[in-house]
């Protein structure tokens, strides 16, 4: 019970994108479409979980003035090992997302979680924490691009809804990012009536 | 925990050894499949654009002008050549393609390689030049190519002039290139 | 020269940094609020994206390439910053207590910016030379304090308008940066040389 609640949390309540509006770099730039949005998000994820649940485990072990080196540390490793490992195997996504995937290092999420969570809570709590997180940024990222997608091309995930003329290119370009992305962000904020 | 200067150095330490092996590791298990993913990709261009062949071009690479030659041949016959050119008059910079020649210098086929042309305009230039519809169609040509804007035969890609003239004039760049090859062997 | 001048044209206005290449976009939304910190954190921006940007360069090429190391360019590219950073702000506060009242605040903030690690990655991948290195970060972070001026100066006006509550203060400032991307576009398909 929860651990859903930490699921919960990250997933809705403490959303990266629309709540706290951190990593918004990746957010904007590779939301072009659905799937590399999509990708975009488990990348960040896979990165999240482990780094968090490294982190936690090791939480014991490190002096506290040499606590955010360290964290650095361990997430540039995650992250190099995820690039190492989609240069083999999934070299076109790779390509795709290009130089987003090494800056996941600078992602403030990940560093913030470590921070926040991982260096406070024990490993499962930690784990749950970075798949609520992770699957909160993962779902914003995939809405924003299927919005664009489907704004700017007529498609959802390459699958056609309506003939591509009748798209407006300008959100696929860059201002489509941050006009839907400030769209969407006043909407999460009028349906949780934050504001 | 406490921090002194002795346990700050070894925990780093620690992590950073730890960090180092696991990577080197990795490294070791991703390092031949990297490779291996790189090279099929520049298989699969050549084997695109030009006719059956049985050689293996990657192999009898040669740079001419600027421009990566990869010579085909069939049964020990020459058949033409692959060449792969690079150009920096996109409307976003650098286009790089491959283009696909017979012996006589007939264009067999193309493959744009890279490209960040405006999303939706740029990538229609991999099918385009290859459509038969109107004067779309570079397959086939002998000659340099210019679009119509230009005085030339070639219908450019609709909104997106810049792009179309950029690719014609690499390929005209490819040709240059590949004649000088073909009057050497 | 010419291609020294495309480079500069083309990191400043063409692939703006913010509009066109999405780096740099935490503290370009949370420091524009007024003019005057906009101007310090551009200013810091400038001066650690050339500094790291230097060295991690030369540590590309004359450590990670020959060792065959590649491999570990991200961890340590970030790890350089961080202590550059670290660096910088203890050399300023001891030589020019007035600089670093001015940028000390700012400096903090830059080792996640990603931008300066965004850049010293980018030279690396597009085998730019020392001297067009420090050239395309000098005028990318120019592009970069540009974009958080301008943004900074249309902000502070937006605070005097009654704007619909849910739209207040994030969503509003990325709709005035979709325009600003906007107008950038205008510059793309320029030809220098």
């Amino acid at each position: 019970m929860k651990a859903l609640n930490i699921i919960y949390n990250g997933l809705v309540k403490q959303n990266p994108t629309f709540v706290l509006i951190l990593g918004m770099c990746p957010t904007l730039g590779t939301t072009s479409s659905a799937l590399t949005g999509l990708s975009m998000g488990l990348a960040t994820l896979f990165v999240l979980i482990c780094s968090n649940v490294a982190i936690s485990a090791l939480k014991n072990f490190v002096p506290d003035k040499v606590r955010i080196p360290a964290f650095i540390i361990i997430i540039a490793s995650f992250v190099t090992v995820l690039q190492m490992v989609m240069q083999a195997w999934l070299p076109a996504l790779y390509g795709a997302l290009g130089i987003f995937i090494p800056l996941i290092v600078v992602n403030c999420i990940l560093l913030g979680r470590a921070e926040s969570f991982a260096s406070k809570n024990g490993v499962i709590a930690s784990a749950c924490d970075g798949i609520g997180i992770g699957l909160g940024f993962t779902c914003a990222l995939t809405v924003i691009g299927a919005l664009r997608e489907f704004l700017g091309t007529g498609c959802i995930f390459g699958a056609h809804i309506y003939p591509e003329s009748y798209g407006s290119l300008l959100f696929v370009l860059a201002p489509g990012a941050f006009i839907v992305l400030g769209f969407l962000i006043a909407i999460f904020n009028r349906l949780t009536n934050k504001a | 925990m406490k921090s002194t200067l002795g346990n700050m150095i070894l925990s780093l330490g620690c992590i950073s050894a730890a960090v180092g092996a696991i990577l080197a590791g990795v490294n070791l298990l991703t390092a031949g499949p990297i490779e291996e993913s790189a090279r099929a990709a520049s298989v699969e261009a050549v084997a695109s654009v030009l006719p059956p062949f049985d050689n293996d071009p990657q192999a009898q690479a040669i740079n001419i002008d600027g421009c990566e030659i990869y010579p085909a041949s069939l049964n020990g016959q020459a058949a033409g050549a692959a060449v792969k050119v690079s150009t920096m008059d996109g409307f976003s910079g650098l286009i790089t393609l491959m283009v696909g020649f017979d012996t006589s210098g007939c264009i067999t086929g193309y493959s744009i390689l890279e490209q960040a042309e405006t999303p939706g305009l740029g990538a229609k230039a991999q099918e385009w030049f290859r459509d038969s519809t109107g004067h779309r169609s570079i397959i086939g040509s002998t000659a340099p190519l210019k679009v119509a804007k230009d005085g030339g035969e070639i219908d450019g890609i609709t909104a997106a002039t810049i792009t179309s003239r950029a690719v014609l004039n690499a390929v005209n760049h490819a040709r240059e290139a590949f004649n000088q090859y073909n009057s050497q062997s | 020269m010419i291609e020294y001048i495309a480079i500069i044209i083309t990191a400043i206005f063409v692939n703006n940094i913010v509009f066109a290449q999405f780096l740099g976009i935490c503290p370009f939304i949370g420091v524009s609020k007024n003019l005057d910190s906009a101007i310090g954190m551009g200013a810091a921006v400038t001066f650690v994206m050339a500094v790291a940007t230097c060295v991690t360069w030369i540590l590309q090429y004359f450590v990670l390439v020959p060792l065959g190391l590649a491999y570990i360019q991200t961890i340590l590219f970030i790890l350089v910053i961080a202590v550059l950073v670290q660096m910088l702000e203890i050399i300023i506060r001891k030589i020019s207590p007035s600089l670093y009242a001015a940028l000390g605040v700012f400096l903090p903030l830059i080792t996640t910016n990603c931008a300066v690690l965004g850049v010293a990655i980018i030279v690396t991948q597009k085998d730019f030379s020392l001297l067009q290195s420090i050239v395309y970060a000098v005028s990318t972070a120019i592009g970069f304090t540009m974009a958080l001026t301008i943004f900074a100066g249309i902000r502070t006006q937006l605070a005097l308008y009654d704007i619909p509550r849910p739209m207040r203060g994030v969503p509003a400032a990325l709709l005035v940066a979709g325009l600003l991307a906007m107008a950038f576009m205008g510059f793309s398909g320029i030809k220098i040389g």
